[in-house]
């Protein structure tokens, strides 16, 4: 391995310029481009968070008011699902890795890509204009009558998930067509990695439940603009029409968040226990299976809308049943660990961190799913404390783990393993500080959304809001030392965990085509019992 | 990177058969054409669910619809899906000449389509037949008659979009044609083009008797 890495030719120096970036039809490239908008993005979500948490800490202001604070936790939930946990994971390492790890040059339309990213720009100006013009406050569901009735700008911040709806299929359309046309020469869909076939079903939900949300924002629109009274009771239209429209995306929405991250889940444990898969085939089917179901639950977000009772019985009932695939593959990866030799690296740490909050977070999902408790849990802390062990327990614990597994592979260089695991520790204590809390809460009947609330929830919001600073100060010591190591990190090698997928066959960071030589698939994605692998060095068979 | 057969200028440099490239570009378009069938399955479910609440309404304001105009419409409409079909297959025979002018009626047909429609809708906002609190006319019997209005100002404007994005894909391919770009060996451009085109036909098909032909 060349130990100066700047002389070597690769994807991050060939060619050069500002203009070879901006113009880049290379998948790699085009990752790390989405990869600094998504984290811009997530700092700019995390600073409305930690301004939440900040105004929650004592009841009564503390540092804005009441309509300030609507605008602030709607624009925090808006850009985080919208800019930053829908895009991240596909679009930033899916983009970086899908080809390489098929053996591919690039993806299968790769002017589609780009064009997919300044899309996504392009989307998320609308965004900023709405924060900076007056600010959305109806909360990132834009639910009917208030959305079309308040003075705040709707319109700029619907558009802007509408747009940002066309990068994303687009990303997803672009993985579905390379993933079956793309393959290296004798990879069959049994040795997919299973990342790719995780990213396989989210790009069947992207396809499948994105155009339903652009209509929905669309008709949005037009009721705010002309009228048309589809959602106004007052002209014979129905609000709980937008409701069933907006869940019908957002529902599936979430497993488009979730499925990527537990594809990264399932390369880690298995790289770092350094043993075959366990059920290799139950993993990949589940994503699929988890993707068939999405489309059959949105109604338990609308037990109380006045929805049928059948209806919610039967929408209760489905929702059980994505219990069924999520329970497979945890269990799948904890038979994986199994007698396995664990090492504790970084990335390690985050799959295991998400063992636990996504369980957590899942078995709460069965609670609210359930009509009788949801009556009485709905719209408090409870939801808010579940949803955020999925989708930051599960998800951004994934995504920083993918970040660390493949940071070597994108920067060709090492991060500070010392200060990477503090950092880790920090974000595991402050996300259960955090949110631990908001369980119990929600339990005590805290509702959400509110800005003021009774004198006897003051202790546990103050231990929330502290868990958020923790949490702050353990992303801001992971993007020192991030950033740091791109100038200062020592070599990683081509292959530094010693794993057996195809993108740590190359170089780091990987030459503009990828691969020097077409690969040649020699062994499967786990064959831990069939190869011996040696960390810092390429697979041999 | 060492490519065993010849590697034509029309074949991007990630593919390795021109076969490859085409198959990918079909399931691509494929996929995309899904995405436009659900974007429209919103405006069908909204069409269900207000026709099922106001039945009487909906006939009732139905019959201020032109039928021999989205009828005209109509045919014009599946005989530019028969053109653009005869410019793919001249083009799979190397007859540039008929591609060309078959697309050039495409084209055609396409704008006929745009400028019938530009009368109707003129008619209707001269009647004051417009989309929700815009609905200032008085002659339909029924509850929420301007919700009639709304569902199609919404189906037929989407699909009037869609209308001029195919036009505008049909002159870029048009163009690309005239520049000698295709070939019998190459032609994925136009197939693609052809397929979108047949879509936005086909949701007009089911347009036309929702809206003109009810009861």
């Amino acid at each position: 391995m060349s130990e100066n890495i700047a002389l070597a030719r690769n994807y991050l120096n060939t060619p050069r310029g500002l203009k070879s970036w901006l113009l880049t039809l290379d998948h790699k490239r085009i990752g790390v481009l989405y990869l600094i908008a998504i984290m811009a993005s997530f700092f700019l979500g995390g600073v409305f968070a930690l301004l939440i948490r900040w105004e929650l800490l004592n009841p009564g202001r503390d540092i804005m008011g009441p309509d300030t604070y609507n605008q602030v936790f709607t624009l925090h939930g808006a850009i985080m699902i919208f800019l930053f946990i829908i895009p991240s994971i596909p679009a930033a390492l899916g983009n970086f890795v899908l080809p390489q790890m098929l053996g591919a040059k690039d993806v299968a339309f790769p002017r589609l890509n780009l064009a997919s990213w300044y899309i996504y720009l392009f989307g998320a100006l609308f965004a900023v204009y709405s924060m900076f013009s007056s600010a959305v406050d109806t909360g990132w569901t834009f639910y009917t009558p208030y959305s079309t009735e308040t003075t705040t700008s709707v319109i700029s911040m619907t558009m802007g998930a509408f747009i940002l709806g066309f990068s994303s299929i687009f990303t997803g359309l672009n993985f579905i067509v390379t993933i079956h046309k793309l393959r290296a020469p004798g990879m069959t869909w049994r040795q997919l990695p299973l990342f790719v076939w995780a990213l396989y079903a989210t790009a069947i939900i992207q396809v499948l439940a994105t155009p339903v949300l652009g209509i929905t924002l669309l008709l949005l629109v037009l009721e705010r603009v002309f009228g048309i009274g589809i959602f106004d009771p007052a002209m014979g239209g129905d609000p709980v029409l937008y409701q069933h429209f907006f869940w019908f995306y957002s529902h599936p929405a979430v497993y488009i968040m979730i499925l990527p991250g537990m594809g990264i889940i399932s390369e880690l444990i298995a790289v770092f226990a350094h043993r075959k898969i366990f059920g290799y085939n139950a993993i990949a089917f589940s994503s699929l299976a988890i993707a068939f179901i999405s489309f059959l639950v949105w109604g338990h977000h609308m037990f109380v809308s006045g929805q049928s009772p059948l209806a919610a019985m039967i929408f209760s009932f489905l929702t059980f049943l994505v219990g069924i695939p999520s329970g497979i593959k945890v269990f799948n990866w904890l038979a994986t660990l199994y007698k396995g030799s664990i090492s504790f690296a970084t990335p390690m740490l985050y799959a295991l961190s998400f063992l636990f909050l996504f369980t957590i977070g899942g078995l709460t999902g069965i609670f609210l799913g359930a009509l009788a408790t949801d009556v009485h849990l709905h719209d408090t802390y409870f939801v808010v404390a579940h949803f955020h062990y999925v989708m930051m327990g599960g998800t951004v614990m994934a995504f920083l783990g993918g970040i660390h597994y493949w940071w070597p592979k994108i920067w060709g260089r090492m991060y500070s393993e010392f200060w990477a695991k503090i950092a880790a520790v920090l974000v595991f204590i402050g996300f259960n500080v955090t949110f631990f809390t908001q369980f119990i809460l929600g339990t005590k009947g805290m509702p959400r959304r509110y800005y003021n609330y009774l004198d006897q929830y003051q202790p546990l919001h103050a231990f929330s809001s502290i868990g958020s600073w923790i949490l702050g100060l353990g992303f801001v010591v992971m993007l020192v030392y991030l950033l740091h190591s791109i100038y200062r990190g020592r070599p990683a090698g081509s292959n530094p965990w010693g794993a057996l997928t195809l993108e740590w066959t190359n170089s780091s960071p990987p030459p503009p085509e990828n691969f020097d030589e077409a690969p040649v698939l020699t062994h499967g994605p786990y064959d831990y019992d069939k190869v011996l692998v040696e960390e810092g060095s390429p697979a041999r068979a | 990177m060492t490519h065993g057969k010849e590697h034509p200028a029309y074949l991007a440099h990630h593919f390795s058969e021109v076969e490859q490239q085409q198959e990918s570009a079909k399931l691509g378009m494929w996929i995309f054409l899904l995405t436009e069938v659900l974007l429209f399955g919103g405006l069908f479910c909204f069409y269900t669910i207000y026709r099922a609440w106001n039945p009487d309404m909906f006939y009732n304001a139905h019959k201020f619809l032109n039928v021999e105009l989205g009828a005209l419409n109509t045919v014009v409409l599946i005989s530019s899906s028969v053109t653009m079909a005869l410019a793919i297959r001249s083009m799979q025979l190397n007859d540039r000449k008929k591609t060309i002018w078959f697309l050039v009626i495409t084209l055609a047909c396409a704008a006929i389509f745009l400028v019938v429609k530009y009368f109707e809708y003129s008619h209707k906002f001269h009647l004051g037949q417009l989309p929700g609190k815009f609905y200032t006319f008085t002659g339909v019997q029924g509850n929420n008659p301007h919700i009639f209005f709304s569902v199609y100002f919404t189906m037929t404007g989407l699909h009037g979009i869609h209308v001029l994005a195919g036009m505008v894909a049909i002159s870029w391919v048009l163009y690309r044609t005239v520049k000698n770009n295709f070939s019998a060996q190459y032609y994925t451009p136009i197939e693609m083009t052809g397929l979108y085109w047949h879509l936005v036909d086909l949701i007009w098909i089911f347009l036309f008797p929702l809206l003109y032909l009810i009861g």
